[in-house]
């Protein structure tokens, strides 16, 4: 669907309630490169009122990047929110209204009015039925939001269950990642000596140092557009098989190649840093699934049920 | 879209929107530059067609059939199409702010950014204040445009789905309710016509692509619907809570013992007591654990370990 005529039907109020916006600053926010904004402003320049008369048309010099518009007062206003736009909007607010940090917020309910009222009917209804689920507030969240907001370092005990240990850390605290419905901490991991994504939810311990937080030039908050896990090039390739009731795995770990085998079977090729949580994986899966590749893996996975076994007869 | 079609297009609705009656499609023709003067039907079908794009991008096109005239008035009235004057405080902007970088990906993507666009427009202060919260949900799933639409339009849809561990791949036809979005994964709740019952679908099974049936309003959505307490309830077995006794290694299973209810420690083996509901979910954990943990009581759950792990040996 042509998206130019709803741009220039935003353009237009904009200009009209920002005279002399500059155009760098303009076609950055309609996310146009100046090239594309100017061919805009010269397409808005041959339109007007019927007759087309000089006096019809609409106005717009951008002399030294200033631009200023007139003649416009038909299209000053912005089209409406559309369905999808106020859904969208709202569905956020609501999800924003189950944070802690945001319970009891007046100003979020006052957003959320606002939006309703000026959706219409129709509009509003339509949104309650997309719905975002968020894990109950973790333990640790308050002490680490605070720590944020403080700019203070944290030292925290962590659990890591795929290797099924706890460790003492010390991070300084860069922002809180909502991902998926759960908490994620981004810091500074002075024991990595690297930027780190911590799941609140598994922060056993915390404590709020009286240190300020610090980090290093190189701390840079991650990019989590496709998601929090980063399997890197440098991880071990693992082939497994797995029967229906195994299939789950492909749907929870992000993961490499799944093929399809036929019989609800899947072949799935994943990465993995180390191999003690694929061997608890194996475990788990039971005869769902069974590791072909590398065959290491393979024996640590007999090896580990063996002596497992062993403890019950 | 060419630039004289967008052009032909914004002149149309500065030419609807200024008019105080309803004007004629031969009054339309004349007095917006681009239509054929001459070619009745080439008129007649650019009209028609132009007068959809603007329906479908919301802006709203009256209609008045007058009983003394024989050709129905056009026009757009201001106040349906504007959008109305609103005031965000400071804290307000900032929340909104937040609400708009939300979607990843997608329609709602889209869509939450126009509806900015369209605020900032309309002089609506919309800076972003960066806090230390950052809010992000995914709408990875390739169905799920689709079902957004479908659920926005009431319309049926019907797609392939493999239910969860089943070989098998069935067609399934569901008025759709709403979606839910829980631990990152979207949930389709709706009422199953082959089932005539209540199901949830995840998404991630869906096979192939969904398509929309039928017209929209079509289906009914319950009222007071629940939507998140329908995709947490199991539509199946209730399991009753019960208790677990547990040996472990000293110094190991650290998250078993931090949800459990009692650590009693011991010489060679501390002792654990986990509440459970669904055997086989406990028997999946501790069979993970290894020869570090063992499952004494009960008896189905040390046997469905048990089961796990002959079945693990490669």
């Amino acid at each position: 669907m042509n998206d130019r005529l709803p741009r220039l039907l935003a353009l237009v109020p904009y200009l009209m309630s920002h005279p002399g916006a500059q155009v760098p600053e303009v076609a950055r926010l309609f996310g146009l490169n100046e090239k594309q904004l100017i061919d805009d402003l010269q397409l808005v320049w041959m339109c007007g009122l019927p007759g087309h008369t000089p006096g019809d048309l609409i106005d717009v010099s951008w002399d030294g990047g200033e631009i200023l518009i007139e003649n416009a007062e038909t299209i000053a206003r912005p089209l409406k929110l559309g369905v999808d736009e106020v859904s969208a909007l709202l569905v956020a607010l609501r999800l924003l209204a189950e944070l802690p940090e945001f319970g009891g917020s007046e100003a979020l309910g006052r957003v959320i009015a606002k939006l309703e009222q000026a959706a219409g009917d129709g509009a509003a209804a339509v949104s309650n039925q997309v719905a975002v689920e968020v894990d109950a507030a973790p333990d640790a969240l308050a002490t680490v939001t605070a720590a944020v907001r403080a700019g203070r370092r944290l030292s925290l005990r962590y659990y890591v269950p795929g290797r099924d240990e706890v460790t003492p850390r010390e991070v300084d605290p860069l922002r809180v990642v909502l991902v998926d419905g759960r908490h994620y901490l981004e810091g500074w991991c002075y024991r990595a000596e690297a930027m780190r994504m911590f799941r609140v939810d598994r922060v056993l311990e915390v404590t709020v140092l009286d240190v300020p937080a610090d980090p290093p030039a190189e701390a840079e908050p991650m990019d989590v557009a496709d998601g929090v896990f980063r399997p890197s090039e440098s991880d071990e390739l693992v082939e497994l098989e797995v029967t229906p009731a195994g299939r789950w795995v492909s749907e929870y770990y992000p993961v490499e190649r799944v093929e399809e085998l036929g019989e609800g079977r899947q072949r799935i090729t994943l990465r993995a840093r180390d191999q003690s949580w694929l061997v608890r994986l194996a475990l788990r899966l039971g005869d769902a699934g069974r590791v072909i590749r590398p065959e290491s893996l393979a024996e640590r996975v007999t090896d580990s049920a063996r002596q497992a076994l062993a403890n019950y007869y | 879209m060419s630039r004289r079609k967008t052009e032909r297009l914004l002149n149309l609705v500065i030419c609807l929107l200024s008019t105080r009656r309803p004007l004629s499609a031969e009054q339309i023709r004349h007095a917006v530059p681009g239509y054929d003067p001459e070619n009745d039907e080439a008129f007649q079908r650019m009209f028609e067609r132009d007068k959809n794009e603007l329906r479908e991008i919301g802006i709203p096109i009256e209609v008045q059939k007058d009983p003394w005239e024989d050709d129905p008035g056009y026009r757009i009235v201001p106040e349906a199409y504007e959008l109305p004057e609103i005031t965000l405080e400071a804290d307000e902007a900032a929340i909104l702010g937040l609400a708009a970088q939300v979607w990843q990906r997608a329609s709602l993507a889209e869509a939450a950014s126009g509806a900015m666009l369209k605020l900032k427009a309309g002089g609506v202060q919309t800076d972003l204040v960066e806090g230390p919260l950052e809010l992000r949900v995914d709408t990875r799933d390739p169905s799920f445009p689709t079902l957004w639409e479908a659920v926005r339009d009431r319309r049926v849809v019907a797609f392939d789905y493999r239910s969860s561990g089943s070989e098998s791949v069935l067609r399934r036809t569901v008025e759709p309710w709403g979606v839910v979005s829980r631990r990152g994964r979207w949930y389709l709740v709706g009422h199953d016509r082959g089932r005539d019952d209540t199901r949830v679908f995840r998404l991630s099974r869906i096979v192939g692509s969904v398509s929309a049936v039928g017209r929209p309003g079509a289906v009914r959505v319950p009222e007071g619907i629940d939507l998140r307490a329908q995709v947490g309830y199991s539509h199946g077995e209730d399991y009753p809570e019960r208790v677990a006794l547990i040996r472990v290694r000293p110094g190991s299973c650290q998250g078993l013992r931090h949800l459990a209810r009692t650590v009693t420690p011991g010489e060679r083996w501390d002792q654990v007591e986990l509440a459970f509901t669904d055997p086989e979910r406990l028997a999946g954990w501790i069979a993970s654990l290894g020869s570090d943990a063992q499952v004494i009581d009960p008896p189905d759950a040390r046997e469905a370990v048990i089961r796990r792990l002959k079945g693990a040996l490669q």
